[in-house]
């Protein structure tokens, strides 16, 4: 399939979709408030600009560095889960455990606990993306070869030296499978945190349109938001790229 | 540096069964010394390798380095599985150098060591490719790199040519004999050919089918330097037959 194609399908379904939207929406006579029509919601995103900019910077700050502690702490409680069978048995169901615990329910704790900051944000989003970017990469670390590990063993190597040089760089293409799927949900618990209550943000700018009535400055929120999750996604695709050249190179001659 | 095997016997649970697969085996190998293993296959060569560099215990019996229990086989012995085992997302540099940095040396150190040698292992040029770019000999040579450049006086083969096609196989077991040559490591080798092990070895051990014992303890004396053509010396003929009738 030539380059250009690959982007036409989706290109054409998402063309479809807006006229199907915007048909409905002339047909029906539908108000406003209740379901705006796409060219609204393309011109309240074209005023609102600037300000659904400021507001994304609180967004992606919260996202990004709840995302960021995540993942080194996920990186530690898979070290340790490595080189410790009793606290693995320990804390493996504590932390599918903390995986059913409804984010929304904890959230309002957390500003009472923390305030209207940042804080409470990361916090939620750290909780989100630990478990996801935690199992993959412990999972990642179990599969690696274990003749591999052997051999380095007879060479004489310690148990971190091991997991630097074969458990880990094994473990990658697993992690960053987990690590999109925490970035896509990154944003929206960093959303999540600010609907509750926050100065600045998108949870907050989608909070107050919507409270006004204002739907079309929601759906320019809600395009916005997609945006940032989305180069957020493509941000972590580029960083796999440059972690695990060998895995791309052995992907695309497997192709071939 | 030589290994001494004692006795040595091992055997694993299998499905509730006890699965006898060492029943005490003895060997030798000197120092410098190139000493091939024949067996037939799941005899228990790879498991009496694996006991050798202390990746699994024996029932029974003693491995002895330099005549002494309980010296760090890491220190005596460097291993090269049945499989490659090369580390996909290191090139293949820092793949050979690996054992090195392990040992503590400084990575540049071990790759400007590694780099001057790269043309004898016949992968110079090829320092940067990643193993997946490599063919299934270039990759044996690379793992074979990897185990001579660890310096331990005593070198573990298993079955390092299995996999390659009878052309490139010749030509690697004498190039090997000069790797040998070159480098003074002692070479314990396990393989099922008959004709490698004669080429290549001083002397040979054939061990059972399981549970494996030494059969018959071969010295090869044709002389040295050995070229392809040795395997229609009458000589070579006759020490095949003997090692053909304690195998079959
Ligand atoms: N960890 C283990 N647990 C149970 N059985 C094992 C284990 N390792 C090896 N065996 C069994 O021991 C026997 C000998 O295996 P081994 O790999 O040593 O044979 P081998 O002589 O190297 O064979 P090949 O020439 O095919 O490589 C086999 O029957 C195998 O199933
Ligand atoms: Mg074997």
């Amino acid at each position: 399939m030539p380059r250009s194609s690959k982007f036409t399908a989706p290109l054409v379904f998402i063309v479809a979709l807006i006229a199907i939207w915007q048909g409905l929406v002339t047909f029906s006579g539908i108000e406003a408030w209740l379901l705006p029509a796409p060219w609204q919601v393309a011109a309240a995103l074209k005023d609102m600009l600037p300000l659904l900019m400021y507001h994304s910077q609180s967004t992606l700050l919260a996202a990004v560095t709840g995302l960021v502690a995540a993942v080194f702490l996920a990186l530690a409680v898979a070290v340790l889960m490595d080189s410790s069978p009793w606290f693995k048995r320990g804390i493996y169901p504590l932390l599918v455990l903390s995986q059913t615990i409804p984010i929304i329910s904890i959230a309002p704790l957390l500003l009472i606990w923390f305030g209207l900051g940042l804080l409470p944000k990361v916090i939620v989003v750290a909780l989100v993306c630990f478990f996801p970017v935690a199992v993959s990469m412990v999972e990642g670390m179990e599969a690696a070869d274990p003749d591999m590990v052997n051999l380095l063993r007879v060479m004489g190597a310690s148990n971190w030296k091991i997991i630097k040089t074969v458990r880990f760089p094994a473990a990658l293409p697993s992690f960053f499978s987990g690590l999109k799927i925490a970035g896509t949900y990154a944003v929206m618990g960093a959303v999540i945190g600010e609907w509750l209550g926050a100065g600045s943000g998108l949870g907050v700018f989608m909070t107050r349109a919507s409270h006004s009535y204002q739907l079309d400055r929601v759906f320019a929120a809600i395009i916005v938001i997609s945006s940032v999750s989305l180069l957020l996604f493509v941000l972590i695709i580029l960083l796999a790229r440059l972690a695990m050249p060998w895995y791309f190179k052995e992907r695309s001659r497997s192709n071939d | 540096m030589g290994i001494i095997l004692e006795d040595v016997g091992k055997s694993y649970e299998v499905d509730g069964k006890r699965l006898v697969v060492l029943d005490g085996v003895s060997a030798e190998i000197g120092q410098g010394e190139f000493v091939s293993l024949i067996g037939p296959s799941g005899c228990g060569k790879s498991t009496l390798f694996n006991i050798i560099c202390g990746l699994a215990e024996p029932d029974r019996g003693k491995v002895l380095f330099d005549g002494r229990e309980g010296v760090g086989a890491g220190e005596v012995v460097s291993y090269m599985p049945q499989k490659d085992l090369l580390l996909p997302w290191r090139s293949l540099l820092d793949n050979v150098i690996l054992a090195r940095e392990v040992d503590g040396m400084n990575r540049e150190k071990a790759r400007r060591e590694a780099r001057e040698l790269m043309s004898l292992f016949g992968l110079a040029g090829f320092e940067n490719s990643y193993p997946a770019e490599l063919s299934g000999g270039m990759r044996q040579r690379a793992a074979l790199m990897r185990t001579v450049l660890a310096r331990r006086p005593v070198l573990l083969l298993d079955e390092p040519f299995g996999a390659l096609d009878a052309i490139t196989r010749t030509r690697m077991q004498l190039w090997l004999l000069d790797i040998w040559a070159k480098f003074g490591q002692a070479i314990f080798f396990v393989t099922h050919d008959i004709d490698e092990a004669l080429l290549l070895s001083s002397r040979v051990y054939v061990l059972t089918p399981r549970p494996a014992r030494v059969a018959l303890h071969l010295e090869i004396d044709l002389p040295r330097p050995r070229s392809a053509e040795i395997v229609t010396a009458p000589r070579f003929l006759e020490l095949k037959k003997t090692i053909m009738e304690a195998l079959f």
